[in-house]
């Protein structure tokens, strides 16, 4: 199963923040 | 590389995943890019819950190697939080799997200044050291324990 990123970066940091869960940010020009 | 199940599930399991995509989204890219100051495609930022950095990955890897990489720099992370047996297991558990990756020497360094940093008793520090002059003998990081052996 691929791994679902998502794009609305600031939300995810801001519910990384609540949750205690780090964060893989990742800087891509694959295919998508 | 995300394809690899190995990556997707360790990811999965570790961190919540984001992108930034040069293309689709080049002010997004812009922003972020210059926040994180990171110019270059692909690169890999782990993030603590607080959004601070604690390890980079740049350019591909094959997978394998990127499996690697990311659980030391999930290591890193519970390392600098000061979760000194949990980052310990991490790092071990980096030269356990991965024993020939570029990441298991670094991997196998900080696995030795973890019980250090929890307990204060040098043995540890020794017996990486000792360890060292068994494996890994031509990386910096071998170089870097000669003195605790």
């Amino acid at each position: 199963m691929p791994i679902t990123f998502r794009h609305d970066v600031d939300q995810v940091l801001k519910e990384a923040k609540t949750q205690q869960q780090p964060v893989l940010l990742d800087f891509s020009a694959a295919p998508m | 590389m995300w394809p690899d199940p190995r990556v997707t599930r360790f990811v999965t399991e570790n961190f919540s995943p984001a992108r930034v995509h040069v293309k689709e989204d080049p002010e997004a890219f812009k922003r972020y890019g210059e926040r994180y100051k990171a110019p270059w495609t692909p690169t890999i930022l782990l993030l603590d819950a607080n959004g601070v950095e604690h390890y980079r990955i740049e350019g591909f890897l094959p997978a394998e190697d990127l499996l690697a990489q990311l659980m030391l720099g999930r290591a890193r992370i519970a390392f600098d939080e000061q979760q000194w047996t949990e980052a310990e297991r991490r790092f071990r558990e980096v030269v356990e799997r991965f024993p020939n990756s570029d990441a298991a020497a670094e991997a196998l360094y900080w696995a030795g200044v973890a019980p250090y940093k929890a307990t204060g008793n040098p043995a540890s520090l020794k017996a990486t050291g000792q360890a060292f002059k068994e494996r890994y003998q031509d990386t910096p990081w071998a170089k870097k324990a000669s003195v605790w052996a």
